[in-house]
C-alpha cells in the first residue's frame, strides 16, 4: 500500500434518497499514485470522484486530504478544492471567457496571482498541453478535445496536489481521445497523483499504478492493472471485462 | 391643445418627478434584487430563507397596500423621511422582488456545471457567483429586467395619490384649472411613452450588444 497517504476515504457512505450509492468506501491514494476508478455505469465510481472534493457531500465516513479531513463549507472548503483540480466528462469550460482567461481566472482569485503573471503561467501550460495558438479563442470555437485539454492545464494552473479526471474523454471522439490521453500520460509520467474514472482500459493498463474496479456502490477490486486485467479475482469483474475487452 | 404649452412647467414638475422616481426606484430595485437573488442561491439555508420570504411578501402584496404600509406605517415606528424618498423605498422594494426573480430564472440558465468548475478551482460562492455565473446569467434576463423596469415607471403613478410630485397627478391642478380633460391625459401618456420608450431603447441596446455574444 501507499506509504505517504495524499487522498484517504475511510468508512464512507452517501445516499440519494434512499438509494445507497457508495457502500463503506475505503480507499487510499498515495502520493504520485495514478489510481485508475472502473465499473459499470451506477456502480458510483463518478460520484465517488465528486466526493473527494465534496462536490457531492457524504452521509458518513470520513476524508482526508494531506491528513487534512475536508471541511464543510466555507472558505476552507474553497481553500482545499484549489489543492484538488477536477477535469469533467462536459469539460465545463466558462463559456464566456476566452482559453486564456479561463486559465488565468481562478489563478487571479484564489491564488492571488496578479494578471501578467497569471497569464504568463497560462501561456506555459497552454504551451505543454499544445494549445498556445488558441490563447484567444473562446471554448465554443475549439473541439472536444482542445477544449478538455485547456480544462487540464486549467486545473494544473492551481498548481493541486492531485487532479481527479470525472470520465475525462466519454464525451470525446476517437481521434481526440487520444491527444487528451497524451496530456496524461504526461502527467502520470511527471508524478502527478490523479484519481481518474475512465472507460479507457489501454490508459488503465499503461498508466495506472492501481485499478479500483467498482459494482452497486462497493469497490470490488483494488490491484494493480495486470493483476486485474489478466486474473480478475470477482464474478463480477470476470465479466464486466469480457464484455468491454471482447471487441 | 394648449394645455401643453400653457401648463408647460407643471407638465415638466410632474415628468421629472415620475423620471427621478423611475430612477432612484430602479437603482434601489436592481441592488435589492440582486442581493435577494443572491440570497437564493446561497449555500446558507438562512439567506435562502430570507430571500425567499422576501419575495413571497413584496410580491403578493398590492402595491398600493404597500404604499399605505410604508408612507403611514413607518413615521408610526418613529421613521419620518420625506414622502418622495418613502415613495422610491417603496416602488424599489416591490420591484426588487420580480427583479431578483428574473435574474433568477437566469441563474438556472447557467448550466450546473460551469458553477461546478468554479468550486472545484477553489471559488468562494461569491466569487463562482460574480466571475462565473452571472456574467452568463445576465444576457438572459436583459429582456425581462427591462420589462419589470418599465412597469416600475408606470407603477410610480400611484406616488401621486400619495402627495408625490410625479406626472399622472398633474391632471388634478389642471383640471381644476378647467382644462380638457382628454387633451391633459394624451399629454401625460405622452410623458410615459417617453419614459418607458427610453427604457426599452435602453434594454434593446443592451441586448444587442451583450445578448447574443456567445
Amino acid at each position: 500500500m501507499a506509504v505517504d497517504p495524499l487522498i484517504e476515504l475511510h468508512d464512507v457512505n452517501k445516499y440519494y434518497g434512499d438509494l445507497h450509492v457508495l457502500k463503506d468506501i475505503n480507499l487510499t491514494v498515495g502520493r504520485g499514485e495514478v489510481v485508475v476508478v472502473i465499473g459499470p455505469s451506477g456502480s458510483g465510481k463518478s460520484t465517488l470522484c465528486r466526493t473527494v472534493n465534496r462536490l457531492e457531500t457524504i452521509q458518513s465516513g470520513t476524508i482526508r486530504l494531506d491528513g487534512q479531513p475536508l471541511p464543510e463549507e466555507g472558505k476552507a472548503l474553497a481553500g482545499l478544492r484549489a489543492e484538488v483540480g477536477m477535469v469533467f466528462q462536459a469539460f465545463n469550460l466558462f463559456a464566456h471567457k476566452t482559453v486564456l482567461q479561463n486559465v488565468s481566472l481562478a489563478q487571479m482569485k484564489v491564488r492571488s496571482r496578479k494578471r501578467p503573471e497569471a497569464d504568463r503561467r497560462s501561456r506555459e501550460l497552454l504551451e505543454r498541453v499544445g494549445l498556445a495558438e488558441h490563447a484567444d479563442k473562446l471554448p465554443a470555437q475549439l473541439s472536444g478535445g482542445q477544449q478538455q485539454r485547456v480544462a487540464i492545464a486549467r486545473a494544473l494552473a492551481m498548481d493541486p496536489k492531485a487532479l481527479l479526471f470525472d470520465e475525462p474523454t466519454s464525451a470525446l471522439d476517437p481521434e481526440m481521445i487520444t491527444e487528451v490521453l497524451e496530456v496524461m500520460q504526461q502527467l502520470a509520467r511527471e508524478g502527478m497523483t490523479m484519481v481518474v474514472v475512465t472507460h479507457e482500459m489501454g490508459f488503465a493498463r499503461s498508466a495506472a499504478n492501481r485499478v479500483v474496479f467498482m459494482d452497486g456502490g462497493r469497490i470490488v477490486e483494488d490491484r494493480t492493472p495486470e493483476d486485474f486485467f489478466s486474473n480478475p479475482e470477482s464474478d463480477r469483474a470476470k465479466d464486466f471485462l469480457s464484455k468491454i475487452l471482447k471487441h | 391643445m394648449n394645455v401643453l404649452t400653457d401648463n408647460f412647467s407643471t407638465y415638466g414638475k410632474g415628468f421629472l418627478g415620475t423620471v427621478e422616481l423611475t430612477v432612484y426606484a430602479s437603482l434601489l430595485a436592481l441592488a435589492l434584487g440582486f442581493l435577494m437573488a443572491s440570497f437564493r442561491v446561497a449555500p446558507v439555508a438562512s439567506l435562502r430563507f430570507f430571500g425567499t420570504a422576501w419575495v413571497t411578501v413584496l410580491r403578493n402584496t398590492p402595491l398600493t397596500l404597500l404604499f399605505f404600509a410604508v408612507l403611514l406605517g413607518l413615521p408610526r415606528f418613529g421613521l419620518v423621511l420625506p414622502f418622495q424618498l418613502f415613495a422610491v423605498l417603496a416602488l424599489g422594494c416591490y420591484t426588487s422582488a420580480f427583479i431578483c426573480e428574473a435574474l433568477r430564472s437566469g441563474i438556472n440558465t447557467v448550466p450546473r456545471g460551469q458553477g461546478e468548475a468554479a468550486r472545484s478551482l477553489g471559488m468562494t460562492f461569491g466569487q463562482t457567483l460574480s466571475a462565473v455565473v452571472l456574467p452568463q446569467a445576465f444576457r438572459s434576463v436583459i429582456a425581462p429586467v427591462g420589462s419589470t423596469l418599465i412597469a416600475l415607471a408606470k407603477n410610480s403613478a400611484i406616488a401621486g395619490a400619495f402627495s408625490v410630485t410625479e406626472l399622472l397627478g398633474t391632471y388634478r391642478t389642471l383640471s381644476e384649472l378647467g382644462y380638457n380633460i382628454i387633451w391633459t391625459f394624451v399629454w401625460i401618456a405622452l410623458g410615459y411613452l417617453i419614459i418607458t420608450l427610453t427604457i426599452s431603447a435602453l434594454f434593446h441596446l443592451m441586448e444587442k450588444r451583450w445578448g447574443v455574444a456567445r
